[in-house]
């Protein structure tokens, strides 16, 4: 690393994001470093996961700029903002359910980058050794935890040297929820940065680095997660439901 | 047997132009959402410019087929056309919009075809090669039917292959289910939509083709084949390329059948396997329940609102001038002429028609694509009701808005169940039934199959047929123009204000509350089928009133009254007008009954009113109620001001 500025992959500042007339997010500034794991944490309707979709393209911010790799990417279509590097990974899994696992994967298929690393179906097979035993089941016939795999898997075919993760633990047995902590590291050691909105205080504190605390659309707390995890008052006024 | 044989083998062949179609309309609405109403003039222009390739190059067997293929290539460039200069300008606007645009496609290419064409049947040439007939059973079976039968196989195993084996096709199927997410991956949808839009014009382009030497070319193809792949498109269900394969077969071999059975009979027969297969799988053979479809999700509904002070006064001001415009024509007979009257009597009957379907369409959030039947119903019901049973005109009058009730509570039994597209569906193809009872003389060729003629052995007419049903005309004391003029004034009024009162009482907030949210509505104790059922007869009932003021005014009416193209103007209407505000319909109808005066003494009126339509869908999204949410509309203080957040 060169540099502070050279270092950050990821940078939103002044976000303000509107569904309709009703303002979602306000003024979100939050940056991702490389290979850095950054945890978006916040309660249910804080803005998390519009913040993300602000990021990939799939709500159009009204104010602020979004950069990536030191260029600006709001107002791009969401698959010219993908093509970039950034992989979107989304709440509630959108697996093709009509598609088997293969062709699942098939659709995120994107070509080769020069600084990510690539993934085929057999290395992703690897890497979630049950999704190879159903690589002809239909997506709609896998369990919740399959299915999160299955995503996870679906956006690394893109090659994507960025992901934004959004919830992937929502839903989940804790042993799932253990998986996906496991490959996130796996992907973080892989050299992905890493935005992971999370409302799972046990999975972000086992895999972040940093973490911004969202509430009402605002941010509220920046600093390291360890340092998050030992202050109980930030803790209690922002992420306790 | 040998006969079952030749028959069953007739239905195959005459199955597959509508298979072709239909799985067109199917490809393109999976992906899009778009409902080509547009796919029967595709059908259209494959056949003509089949024809027309078939005469300069089809001497040979192979260069026939060449030329069909050629056919069904040209007109899936001119999808691609339609989809790079229209669709894609539209994608975003509400799903009801993009339907007006591809209506004013049609129009177009109506009026295209026409110029280039001419408005004489073209009767196809034999297919080189297949002109003779083989015996089977010693029946004899025209060779172009077996290659008919052989064509549509051939075509569902390519789209199977093409949809299974090619990353194209796996990410057609992808889009098909949840297009955000494919975008999201970074597919660029734009070419995804353009192959789409290609491939399922060419079908219909190669349906339209390969029926020539069957069929030959005519400019009402597109309207009749619309409303028979709309059948097989509910029946085999939305978006399924195998199911509109089983379906079409099925409506073959029915259709050869049933004129058997009973001659006129096939779309009756068409609508009780339809409504059979709907009971039992109200999302067709192989479809997908609605639920399990992307719905689009466009911006929230605006909630209605009582109209701001200054839109009533303007309303009250209409409401003024309308009353006084008999007396000013009294007055000055050169300022406001006999036919300014006239004209205000048909705005002010499809006003009230354009309401009614608005009532069901706008806060039932239930889109018809068959108040025509309606409409024409309820006349039909007053007309016969003056031809056989000598009724008086104020009795028979109230037949209309009766009849029109007794209708779509009928047909709404069945519509209701179902939501969105496949609801539009199905109420087109309910009226295309209507209107068939009407045409075919149902009633009159059933007394003529028991034998039942009149004292001198000529079969009974009832419904007249294409004739229609003539001299029927109101009351002396109704029938001067000006009192005529005030009875429809004073009717239609009267009619806009209970619907009104009706969409801001209980029943119209159980109504837009099932629209937004059916489940929510549900669960806080709403029969929302009971609801919506009941809205549905209460805005038939209204349709039938417009119908009877139009029946009266005229003094005649036809089959025409209940075909598609009415049920589209009355769309048209509502959604030029604007479906969120109960102004749009008004607006909508006054303008479109207007233009239609307007443009009806030039000879291609009908290329001029599509492109307008085209033109207005780019240029105002949201209606033309919608201009009072622009700039200049705001300054008119016609819409309330933005409200700030908090």
């Amino acid at each position: 690393m060169t540099g502070a500025a050279e270092a950050r992959v990821l940078e939103l500042t002044g976000v303000d994001t509107f569904y309709g007339r009703a303002q979602i997010l306000s003024d979100v500034s939050l940056e991702v470093r490389r290979s850095e794991v950054v945890a978006l944490l916040g309660r249910n309707g804080a803005g998390k996961s519009t913040t993300i979709k602000s990021i990939i393209g799939l709500v159009r911010p009204a104010k602020g700029e979004i950069a990536f790799e030191g260029k600006p990417i709001q107002g791009l279509e969401p698959f010219q903002i993908s093509r970039l590097g950034l992989g979107y990974v989304p709440e509630d899994r959108r697996v093709f359910t009509g598609l088997t696992v293969a062709e699942n994967l098939e659709v995120g298929r994107q070509p080769r980058r020069e600084n990510a690393p690539e993934w085929t179906p057999d290395k992703l097979f690897a890497l979630f050794p049950n999704l190879a035993e159903m690589s002809d089941r239909l997506g709609g016939l896998m369990s919740g935890g399959e299915q999160q795999m299955l995503t996870i898997a679906r956006t690394l075919m893109g090659n994507p040297t960025t992901m934004l993760l959004d919830e992937p633990s929502e839903g989940l047995a804790p042993v799932i929820v253990e998986q996906v902590a496991k490959t996130i590291l796996d992907l973080k050691a892989h050299g992905l940065s890493i935005l992971l909105s999370e409302q799972n205080l046990h999975l972000s504190t086992l895999v972040s680095d940093r973490a911004y605390i969202i509430e009402k659309g605002r941010i509220r707390y920046e600093g390291s997660m360890a340092e998050l995890a030992e202050n109980e008052e930030i803790r209690a006024a922002y992420l306790m439901v | 047997m040998a006969d079952f044989i030749v028959s069953l083998l007739t239905g195959l062949s005459s199955a597959a132009a509508m298979f072709l179609v239909a799985s067109g309309l199917s490809i393109i609405f999976g992906v899009t959402r778009i409902v080509n109403f547009a796919h029967g003039s595709f059908y259209m222009l494959g056949a003509y410019i089949g024809y027309t390739l078939v005469q300069t190059i089809g001497s040979t067997g192979i260069g026939f087929w060449t030329a069909v293929l050629i056919a069904a290539v040209a007109v899936g460039l001119i999808g691609v056309v339609m989809e790079i200069l229209l669709l894609r300008r539209i994608y975003k606007a509400p799903e009801l919009f993009q339907l007006i645009a591809t209506f004013g496609v049609i129009l177009v290419i109506q009026d295209v075809t026409l110029w280039v064409w001419g408005s004489e049947d073209l009767v196809g040439p034999q297919a080189p090669g297949l002109k003779g007939a083989v015996s089977i059973l010693g029946k004899p079976i025209p060779e172009y039917d077996l290659a008919l039968i052989a064509i549509s196989p051939l075509v569902l195993v390519g789209l199977w292959a093409l949809f299974k084996l090619t990353r194209w096709g796996t990410l057609v199927r992808a889009a098909t289910q949840d297009r955000q997410m494919v975008a999201a991956l970074g597919v660029n949808q734009r070419w995804l939509f353009t192959g789409v839009l290609f491939l399922g014009s060419a079908l219909a382009g190669l349906g339209g083709a390969v029926q020539i030497p069957k069929g030959g070319a005519d400019l009402l193809m597109d309207f009749n084949i619309l409303a028979a792949a709309f059948v097989v498109v509910v029946v085999g269900g939305m978006g399924s390329i195998l199911g509109a394969f089983w379906a079409a077969l099925l409506f073959g071999i029915l259709q050869t059948f049933g004129i058997q059975i009973l001659p006129n009979s096939t779309l009756v027969l068409m609508f009780l396997v339809m409504a059979v297969v709907l009971i039992f799988r109200p999302w067709g053979l192989l479809g997908m329940p609605e639920s399990l479809l992307q719905i689009p999700s466009g911006p929230p509904e605006q909630p209605l609102r009582p109209a701001l002070p200054r839109v009533r006064a303007l309303a009250g001001a209409a409401c003024a001038l309308l009353l006084v415009l008999p007396i000013v024509h009294l007055v000055f007979p050169e300022v406001v002429g006999t036919f300014t009257l006239v004209l205000v009597i048909e705005i002010m009957v499809f006003v009230l028609f354009a309401a009614a379907l608005h009532f069901i369409m706008g806060p039932g959030g239930m889109v018809s694509f068959g108040h025509a039947a309606y409409f024409g119903g309820g006349a039909y019901a007053a007309a016969l009701l003056v031809k056989f049973a000598d009724a008086p005109f104020e009795l028979a009058f109230w037949a209309a808005p009766l009849g029109g009730a007794l209708l779509a509570f009928l047909f709404g039994w069945f519509c209701v169940r179902l939501s969105g597209v496949y609801f539009a569906m199905l109420t087109l193809a309910f009226a295309q039934i209507a209107w068939a009872f009407v045409f075919q003389d149902m009633p009159g060729s059933v007394l003529k199959t028991f034998g039942i003629a009149d004292e001198f052995g000529t079969p009974l007419k009832i419904t007249g047929g294409d004739d229609g049903l003539n001299d029927i005309w109101p009351s002396p004391w109704a029938s001067t123009r000006i009192s005529y003029y005030y009875i429809t004034v004073g009717l239609s009024v009267a009619a806009l204000w209970i619907m009104r009162r009706l969409l801001y009482a209980p029943f119209g907030y159980t109504l837009r509350a099932g629209r937004d949210s059916p489940l929510r509505a549900a669960a806080i104790g709403i029969d929302l089928t009971r609801h919506r059922w009941l809205a549905f007869a209460i805005s038939g009932a209204f349709t039938g009133l417009a119908g009877a003021l139009f029946l009266f005014s005229k003094g005649s009416i036809f089959p025409t009254t209940l075909e598609i193209a009415r049920s589209f103007d009355a769309l048209l209407m509502v959604m030029l007008g604007g479906v969120q505000s109960l102004f749009g319909p008004i607006f909508g109808a006054a303008a479109l009954t207007w233009l239609n005066d307007l443009f009806s003494v030039l000879s291609y009126w009908r290329f001029l009113l599509g492109v307008t339509i085209i033109a207005l869908v780019l240029l105002l999204p949201q209606g033309l109620a919608g201009f009072a949410d622009t700039r200049p509309g705001r300054r008119l203080r016609l819409a309330r001001p933005e409200e700030t957040g908090a």
